[in-house]
């Protein structure tokens, strides 16, 4: 075959790092908070999620902060009307139980569920859901918090213990893991948010990110503590990350995405530009 | 109107919003019958090969293999392009259409599988001029979510490099396959649905 000589040679990887703007809901509104309190109206989801995208973000994440907390599904309506006109990949999370739960967010425009405290409390439901829509579309959650005394040993590994509702329990499970039991089960991507880091913008948990993107075989997005383009810096080239996930900093016209790319490329990180 | 064939491999909400948003109506059924009757076809999917065996038992690998043969377009997404191969080592009994040479293999490479994220296209070499391609540069960026990828074999229109260089899109005459999500990659996917609505109107009015 003439184009055999195409498979053979020296190839780069191709894929770009993902940046991913995030959306906190709550009420059918984005707000953006500080710890968690004093929460901010910062605008429309179907709004923002379409001015992000077209910013350059490569993947808008929504999701529903109270909806766990508060015992109800996540608002379906917010979710058609945000995914309508968003031609990026767009994943949906917070309160995701069941896999009724999870079709009707397909079915809403979803192309991924994220599940947190329901994939501990039944781990089952990661493959129940990845049998039906694909692993690719089943991402698990990790909100992590370093052991408190507990240093990084000699083998590179990072003490950190998994939270869920949120952050409001501990359950005792260590990130990297059950980040490893997630992947066995069928989860297609780990989205990994250190809550020692989430809300400080002083930078993400590198080495807690290095530990379980080299642990898993499956892409991790790192999430928390995005305060500058260097901090994007570091999580692609220290932390491993395979994507970043923020929300406050693109929020209020902070950072433009695509200066934070062009930034990024500069520094030797591929990335999806022009976008 | 074009005809989206659900076979319970993942969700078409995405791509029918594409189709809307595009002005192009469009119809999802999993019914043989009206798969006979359609004017142009969009096999979206993705997921496992082996969901394709519900498109033999229930009768609709027969009703596209019509279409074809009669020029009706068809457009396979992901899974639906590898279908378009003889089949894949994911699900070894489940055969393809075999239109295009060789069977899609998991990658190999010590890259992370899947294969997930934004990566380039770029026509293949002495491959025919691209209809579905028409006004897409090289280098564009498109998504991608598979750990499975098809050989490169004549009828190949572009190419992508993930570790080793894999199959992105296929093309002849009115068979269309890509590996890609179109419905997920900003302008660079409307603009390649656009251009199979295109196609798919100028053959109707024949």
């Amino acid at each position: 075959m003439s184009l055999e000589s195409l498979s053979t040679g020296v190839m780069s990887t191709g894929i770009t790092k993902r940046i991913i703007a995030c959306l906190d809901v709550t009420n059918g509104r984005v707000v953006k908070g500080v710890q968690f309190v004093d929460l901010i109206d910062a605008g429309d989801p179907a709004e923002l999620a379409h001015l992000h995208a077209t910013s350059g973000a490569d993947e808008i994440v929504l999701l529903d902060i109270t909806a766990t907390s508060d015992a109800r599904p996540i608002l379906i309506d917010v979710v058609r009307r945000t995914a309508r006109q968003l031609f990026v990949p767009f994943t949906v999370g917070g309160g995701v139980r069941s896999l009724a739960d999870a079709s009707a967010l397909f079915d809403a425009g979803a192309d991924k569920i994220s599940i947190n405290s329901a994939a501990i409390k039944s781990p089952a439901i990661i493959t129940e859901i990845a049998e039906r829509f694909g692993s690719q579309a089943v991402i698990v959650a990790i909100d992590a918090k370093r052991k408190v005394g507990a240093a990084v040993s000699a083998e590179g590994t990072v003490p950190a213990e998994v939270y869920l509702a949120g952050g409001r329990i501990a359950t005792g499970l260590d990130a990297v893991e059950w980040a490893r039991e997630a992947e066995s089960r069928g989860a297609g991507e780990i989205l990994l948010t250190s809550m020692d880091c989430d809300g400080t913008r002083t930078g993400f948990d590198c080495p807690l990110t290095a530990a379980v993107a080299k642990a898993v075989n499956i892409p991790v997005i790192a999430s928390g503590g995005a305060g500058s383009g260097d901090h994007f810096v570091d999580v692609f080239k220290a932390g491993c990350a395979d994507a970043a996930l923020a929300a406050s900093i693109f929020h209020f016209g902070i950072h433009d995405v695509r200066e934070l790319k062009a930034q990024l490329q500069r520094e030797g990180i591929p990335m999806r530009l022009p976008c | 109107m074009i005809t989206l064939v659900d076979y319970k491999a993942g969700n078409l909400t995405s791509v029918r919003k594409a189709f809307t948003f595009l002005g192009q109506e469009s119809v999802v059924t999993d019914d043989a019958a009206l798969v006979r009757q359609a004017q142009a076809i969009v096999l979206p999917g993705v997921g496992h090969f082996c969901t394709t065996e519900r498109l033999a038992s229930s009768g609709v690998r027969d009703a596209v293999t019509e279409a074809i043969e009669r020029g009706v377009p068809f457009l396979g997404i992901c899974v639906g392009m590898q279908w378009q191969f003889a089949g894949s080592t994911e699900a070894p009994d489940a055969p393809g259409l075999a239109l295009f040479e060789g069977t899609c293999e998991r990658f190999q490479t010590t890259l992370k599988v899947p294969h997930v994220g934004w990566n380039q296209i770029r026509r293949a070499p002495r491959s025919a001029p691209s209809r579905l391609l028409e006004g897409v540069p090289d280098d564009s960026f498109v998504y991608f979510t598979h750990s499975y990828r098809a050989p490169i074999c004549d009828g190949v229109s572009a190419v992508t490099t993930y570790g080793e260089t894999f199959a992105a899109a296929v093309e002849r005459e009115n068979v269309f396959g890509v590996q890609f999500h179109p419905e997920k990659s900003g302008d660079t996917g409307l603009r390649i649905l656009k251009n199979f609505c295109d196609y798919a109107a100028e053959r109707s009015s024949l």
